[in-house]
């Protein structure tokens, strides 16, 4: 059957065949469709059936959104220009995928089933798509017919309802390709604008930076979304026991410290403000080698850590903020990969005693996933002292590759947090070396139980 | 701290380092409170001519600290204020050597004389945030009792610490006499001429690389403010003074539109120590250690017991922006113009770009407002 053959007997078909194609309409298009256009040859007689539809394109598009409104708001706004490109270069495009549907009825069979994520079938269903605009005008035609193209569209509906709320996104990219910029440049006007005014921000010092040096809206801009994409697509994290934390108030987060860099206190910040209803930041304690640092420095302040000292850390929680603290130090992230998730020495307690003395609860915290990051092997102590570091690791990639020895493996991780310590009924025993003795490997205790029960939960360290 | 008699202001004041900006105006302060019968300005330079008409009420002695033993007992001074504390070494004024013998030989010698002088109730001394000094295991923020972990590498901030023992001596000796130490963050004004309004005020201003100190300033009026409320009413101890808040350094440099050049930390220091031999800058360790370090303290003590807060650190520096406006580069009027021709010229770049394929019949275009796609779908719906 030739094409204009089978477009004579449209009007017919479209009785039932039409609604179908329309179907994946929406659906398609996470990206443009790269055009596939057709030769001249081939748009020639496509156009000729088109152009007795040209007339009825152009009713097509008044009617279209009237159709469209009944569906979706936000698809309207941007159909009409969709729309009119696809009068003039979508319906270019329908032959290629005509050719095969030659026989009318794998046509529409074909396109229907055809899911929407698959990119390979969005070119089926996106020169499916410009059939109906094309087509549904033609029923229009001959009045007589116009009831019976009526009767199916109500199938349609349904199915684009159902696909329309997943539509919401991909709608302005699938009207990338056709209607130019026009439709994204919304949204990239606004991040533009807003980028740029960030910076004006900046450069101008407009922000504000509390006493500990953090910076909340550049960290909020740049530092967290950053380190989310490690949290979330590197060691696809998995939080539990979120709800252990306060929605507000002092809380001091203890935790096991582990994996060469301190990686685990930025997930573990991250995790608290991505599962948090509240979002809460926590402020971690570093060790003063941190802040030795130059760059490091800077940077760990305006990501709201501090020097570990007990005035820092009572300060923070009589200000109502979410302390963390890793009481191993050193000891805990340099210690060998056969050591792994066995908790060091917690130093002298003083962590409890800062809690103690503020009546802060004590929120204690185990992670898992990071002892895998970067495996310590071994611990050239000569060069690390020569280098004036706690330890100098040698892992499975650190000196042998060079920069690249610095990716983290990628594990899995695992945060949970424990029930709350309360202290406050505590608090005139901050001095007393036996109730923070004694409350400090309660803390401990508890991580390292923990420890065990979620690597029961992990099987595999670098699975999933 | 005692009795009734310490409450009344008292009837003479004894002021050192009244040719300097900040002794002058507090003498001519409390030479206008009717309260106090007499001020008596002590200092062995004569003020210069703009400091000369504050002085018309006060009596000045030209002598130096050496004389001061005679001094005060001659005139019953009931109250010593000790303002004669150089921060930074004047090159045209003996330069280092001068700034010690006046800090610290100076205090010494002033402290002696009132450890002498039977009638005297009541020493304000002033002191500097410097007396923390600078370690990097050092608090965020410093109360009246932290210790200094290490003695700082500045000459101002080594003479502080010395200064502040001396004080410590002469409350161990004369435990009657109301001694209140005023440990002031680095003050700024408009008018204000001190080494960091200076650093602020150059149009390029070195900073450390990988640094970004903690600054806190105090106004000039809240200083004097807090010195006259110690001499006439009383405050014995130790207070920080300085504005509430914070700013960053390269925040500080950004609002008052310069432009920092961040250098490390070793060369800072030898480019510092060459422009100070060729007499140019005046960046000492002291700065560095700051910058470096950077130093918040508590205020809390001073707000409590003075019952007035200075004003924020992020207003004093608006305040001195206000009065150091020509050499700033990068204003934020200039920064919001720059935004703006910016995002216009993206905006028509991009209309250029999709309206040449694009069809030349859509009619508002994108590039206007946000509200575009609403009044489409508007359309729309009609």
């Amino acid at each position: 059957m030739s094409e204009d053959e089978y477009h004579a007997g449209l009007p017919g078909h479209a009785d039932f065949i039409l609604p179908q194609p329309a179907a994946p309409k929406p659906l398609n298009g996470k990206r443009p469709i790269p055009m596939p256009d057709p030769p001249p040859a081939a748009r020639r007689p496509r156009r000729r059936p088109q152009a007795a539809a040209a007339a009825p394109t152009e009713k097509h598009e008044a009617a279209e959104p009237a159709s469209d409104d009944s569906h979706d708001g936000p698809p309207p706004a941007r159909k009409p220009t969709n729309r009119r490109r696809a009068a003039s270069g979508g319906s270019a495009r329908t032959p290629s995928t005509r050719k095969p549907a030659g026989t009318p009825e794998p046509a529409p069979a074909e396109p229907a089933p055809a899911e929407p994520a698959r990119s390979d079938s969005e070119a089926v269903p996106e020169s499916a798509q410009p059939e109906p605009d094309a087509i549904r005008p033609e029923p229009a035609q001959p009045e007589p017919v116009q009831p019976e193209a009526v009767q199916p569209e109500p199938e349609t509906r349904p199915e684009t309802v159902q696909a329309e709320p997943g539509v919401i996104r991909p709608e302005p990219a699938v009207v990338a390709e056709p209607g130019g910029e026009l439709h994204p440049v919304d949204v990239w006007d606004q991040r533009i604008a807003r980028g740029l005014a960030f910076l004006r921000r900046r450069l101008a010092g407009a922000y504000e930076v509390d006493e500990f040096g953090y910076d909340p809206e550049l960290t909020a801009a740049v530092f967290h979304p950053m380190l989310r994409v490690l949290y979330r697509d590197w060691f696809r994290t998995e939080v539990f026991g979120i709800e252990n934390v306060a929605d507000s108030g002092g809380g001091l987060v203890v935790g096991n410290h582990s994996g060469t860099l301190a990686l685990d206190a930025l997930m573990l910040t991250t995790a608290l403000r991505d599962q948090h209803p509240r979002e809460r930041h926590l402020r971690l304690l570093g060790a003063d080698l941190v802040f030795r640092m130059p760059v490091l420095s800077e940077l760990a302040r305006k990501a709201g850590a501090t020097v570990a000292c007990n005035p820092d850390a009572e300060r923070l929680m009589s200000d109502g903020e979410l302390v963390g603290v890793f009481p191993e130090g050193f000891k805990g992230i340099g210690k060998r990969y056969s050591e792994r998730y066995k908790l060091q020495r917690f130093g002298r307690g003083g962590f409890v005693s800062a809690a103690l003395r503020t009546g802060t609860p004590i929120v204690p915290v185990a992670i898992v996933g990071a002892e895998e990051i970067y495996p310590i092997l071994a611990d050239l102590k000569p060069l690390a002292r020569l280098l004036g570091i706690p330890y100098f690791p040698v892992t499975p990639t650190f000196p042998w590759l060079g920069p690249l020895g610095l990716v983290p493996l990628p594990s899995k991780w695992m945060i949970e947090f424990c029930p709350p310590i309360p202290t406050a009924h505590l608090t005139e025993y901050a001095d007393d070396p036996l109730v923070v003795y004694n409350l400090a490997d309660q803390v401990r205790e508890t991580i390292q139980a923990t420890l065990y029960s979620l690597l029961e939960k992990r099987p595999d360290p670098f699975g999933r | 701290m005692v009795s009734s008699e310490v409450a009344a202001p008292p009837r003479v004041v004894v002021v050192t380092g009244v040719s300097r900006f900040l002794g002058a105006r507090v003498a001519s302060r409390l030479a206008a409170d009717p309260r106090i019968e007499r001020v008596v300005g002590l200092d062995p330079h004569d003020p210069p001519p703009a400091l000369a008409g504050l002085l018309t009420d006060v009596e000045q002695i030209r002598a130096d600290a050496r004389a001061a033993t005679a001094a005060i007992a001659e005139l019953n001074a009931e109250a010593v204020v000790h303002l004669a504390v150089t921060s930074a070494p004047d090159p045209h004024h003996g330069g280092r050597a001068a700034m010690k013998e006046q800090n610290v030989i100076g205090t010494m010698q002033l402290l002696a004389a009132a450890q002498g002088a039977g009638r005297l109730r009541k020493l304000v001394v002033r002191s500097s945030t410097a007396a923390y000094g600078a370690s990097f295991r050092d608090p965020a923020v410093f109360t009246e009792d932290t210790e200094p972990r290490a003695v700082p590498r500045g000459s101002f901030a080594r003479d502080i610490l010395d200064i502040e023992g001396y004080v410590r001596g002469f409350r161990r000796r004369r435990p009657e006499v109301s001694a209140t130490v005023l440990r002031f963050a680095p003050f700024l004004s408009q008018t204000a001429e001190t080494t960091l309004t200076r650093y602020f005020s150059q149009p390029v201003v070195p900073t450390v690389l990988g640094r970004d100190a903690r600054l806190q300033f105090v106004h000039v009026d809240d200083a004097l403010e807090i010195l006259h409320r110690s001499v006439v009413e009383d405050h014995p101890g130790t207070f920080n003074v300085a504005g509430a808040g914070v700013l960053a350094l390269s925040q500080a440099v950004r609002r008052a539109g310069r432009i920092s050049v961040p250098l490390p930390e070793g060369t800072l220091s030898t480019v510092a120590a060459v422009a100070r031999n060729m007499g140019v800058g005046e960046i000492g360790l002291d700065q560095i250690d700051l910058f470096v370090h950077g130093r918040v303290v508590d205020t809390a003590k001073l707000v409590k017991e003075f019952g007035f807060a200075p004003r924020s650190t992020a207003a004093v520096f608006d305040d001195f922006i206000q009065g150091h406006r020509n050499g700033s580069s990068l204003t934020a009027d200039r920064l919001a113009a720059a935004e703006q021709a910016i995002l216009d010229s993206i905006r028509r770049v991009r209309a250029a770009a999709a309206g040449s394929p694009g069809d030349p019949g859509d009619p508002s275009g994108w590039a206007g407002s946000p509200g575009d796609p609403a009044d489409e779908r508007e359309a729309a719906k009609s």
